[in-house]
């Protein structure tokens, strides 16, 4: 028979008191966290609800806050997602399926996988400065829309290259062996099996990739995107102005009207961004029902 | 017969050629793509590296490390990076003080605590509080946290060190939370019931045993965050001013580096003359702490990464 004396069981109890406390703290601080971000929300959408009306999206920036709206920076959000989703989306899955399919393990591969790793972690306003020094002022693309995309192209696509790969990696190997041992060359097996079996991940990382480039501020105020635009660019190379620009622009004036209107654009994005990610759900919910 | 059949196979061999140019075509394209990346790179650090050098010809080395005085746009001009970089470690410092204990915290109830049902919700809304733009940060920061410190602190200026630091705290906190929790998961069970056997309780199994093991991919997410602590910039930009000095006091307006690039694009500078030069030397400062920090957390995966089968 084991003798378990007084101090014994109290000192158990007193290790079971501070395991059980532990336990809460990081239970408390976790759902502390999520809650942040309902008041974050909450607080946004209480400054902002009041001036969300139509007349708010199809009015052009103002000096008078009743007649301001954001016509321009929606329109030029929208023109800046459709080019940064053509340039970046073909470079990106070509050179993550370049790294998976064709590069093997050389010391190039290696490379240029260890290049695509320090890129993600390069700071966005630093693409600012390259985009601002090599599309506007040495190509002369001005403070156009196509600067902006393509500045833009270079900062998502370490995010696109990475999300493909992962999304390529998980195509089992027997379906190359399977299209390979057909006589198909590396390319027809890629194209036709690879790809669309890797498809919806490659998606959904695209998505992601492409709603960071909508919320991105920096990199458009480096190359001059402008914050007054009474106009809506007809073609890439028109100057524009986009939804984060506005936002800053308003936020940085100091009459509370222009935060209020700072908090409508801010809901609009925010929007935006949520019907993104909603398709990047339903794209992906589909294409895998039909593949399997 | 023999006439058809060499046909056939010339047809073939044709056939063959041209698919395989068509290949070879293809695989160009592919690998001039992924060599985009290498590009960027050699842009990135050619372009810092060629500019930095033409504005350390009219500005000495000595004077932009070692000056305690950052005047560039104004007569008399002064180039002392000092008080930028002061005003980028005040925020970081902050930010990592703030986060690192939540996050960490974060990821040892999601990994050791959490039903998998909490999981499935927890960590995406987690995660949503890093998919939110940093220009939405930068408004909640200047009309909600800083009013809020103002109850507190009185003497807070509208523009301050703490509400930046603040919600850069936030801001990364989910890239340490999820990063940490991928570590910690990555922990065998095996690890932990063993611990348990011997009578441990859930306290001391994580803090003895799961956290040092997990102790490489957490230091790395600690590392990756605060290297994007010190690359962000429209927060910062908005809620901590544009007053570069050497303060200590975290309620005063301060600058930092990236919100330094910021204030010089939203003005009117002439392409070439010494204050467009200070954009390409502070980003190269920029640039070469962050990848040395990236580096580090690489590094620091690589080598130290407990493997377990």
């Amino acid at each position: 028979m084991a003798f378990v004396s007084e101090t014994e069981i109290r000192n158990l109890q007193k290790r079971h008191r501070k395991s059980r406390l532990f336990r809460r703290l990081c239970a408390g601080i976790t759902w502390l966290s999520i809650a942040l971000l309902a008041v974050l929300l909450i607080r946004i959408g209480m400054d902002g609800i009041g001036w969300l009306d139509w007349q708010f999206l199809n009015s052009f920036p103002s000096r008078f806050p009743s007649r301001a709206g954001i016509k321009s920076a929606l329109v030029g959000t929208l023109w800046m997602s459709v080019l940064v989703a053509v340039i970046s989306i073909p470079i990106g899955v070509s050179a993550a399926l370049y790294l998976e399919e064709f590069a093997g393990r050389g010391r190039l591969a290696r490379f240029i996988e260890l290049n695509i790793a320090n890129l993600s972690g390069v700071p966005s306003i630093v693409y600012g400065i390259l985009g601002l020094a090599i599309f506007v002022r040495f190509f002369m693309l001005e403070r156009s829309l196509i600067s902006g995309a393509l500045t833009m192209s270079l900062l998502i696509l370490p995010t696109i290259i990475i999300a493909s790969r992962e999304a390529i990696r998980t195509v089992p190997q027997s379906i190359r062996y399977a299209a390979l041992s057909l006589g198909a060359t590396r390319w027809q097996t890629t194209w036709s099996h690879v790809l669309p079996a890797s498809f919806p991940g490659i998606m959904t990382g695209v998505i992601l990739a492409l709603s960071r480039a909508i919320g991105e501020t920096a990199p458009l105020i480096m190359i001059g995107a402008l914050s007054f635009v009474a106009f809506l660019p007809q073609g890439p190379m028109d100057s524009f102005t986009a939804l984060p620009i506005q936002i800053y622009n308003w936020v940085s004036r100091p009459q509370p009207e222009f935060h209020e209107l700072a908090a409508a654009g801010i809901i609009v994005l925010l929007v935006v961004l949520l019907l993104m990610n909603a398709a990047a759900i339903y794209i992906r919910n589909k294409t895998e029902r039909r593949l399997k | 017969m023999t006439d058809t059949s060499m046909h056939a196979g010339e047809g073939t061999v044709i056939r063959k050629t041209q698919r395989r140019w068509g290949e070879s075509f293809i695989q160009g394209w592919l690998k001039a793509c992924a060599g985009i990346s290498i590009f960027t790179t050699a842009a990135i650090v050619i372009l810092l590296v060629v500019e930095s050098l033409g504005f350390f010809q009219n500005v000495s080395p000595i004077e932009f490390f070692f000056g305690t005085r950052w005047v560039p746009l104004l007569e008399p001009s002064s180039y002392g990076v000092l008080p930028l970089l002061w005003g980028t470690m005040l925020v970081t410092v902050g930010a990592a003080v703030i986060a690192i204990p939540t996050g960490l915290a974060s990821a040892v109830y999601l990994s050791e605590y959490a039903s998998d049902r909490v999981r499935r919700w927890a960590k995406p809304l987690l995660e949503l509080l890093a998919g939110i733009p940093t220009v939405v940060y930068g408004y909640f920061a200047l009309t909600f946290v800083t009013p809020m410190l103002k109850v507190i602190l009185p003497d807070i200026q509208v523009f301050n060190a703490l509400s930046a630091a603040i919600v850069v705290g936030i801001m990364i906190l989910p890239t340490i939370a999820t990063l940490s929790d991928n570590a910690l998961r990555a922990v065998p069970v095996s690890l932990r019931q063993a611990a348990y056997a011997l009578g441990a309780t859930s306290y001391e199994v994580t803090t003895r045993v799961v956290v040092p093991a997990g102790l490489s991919g957490i230091m790395a997410s600690f590392l990756l965050a605060i290297s994007r602590a010190i690359g962000e910039t429209m927060a910062v930009t908005i809620a901590a001013g544009q007053t570069p000095n050497l303060s200590l006091s975290m309620l005063e307006s301060i600058q930092t580096m990236t919100a330094y690039i910021v204030q010089v694009s939203l003005g009117d500078t002439p392409s070439g003359g010494i204050a467009y030069q200070t954009l390409f030397a502070v980003g190269m400062v920029l640039f070469a702490i962050t990848l040395i920090i990236n580096i580090i957390s690489q590094w620091i995966l690589s080598r130290f990464r407990e493997v377990y089968d």
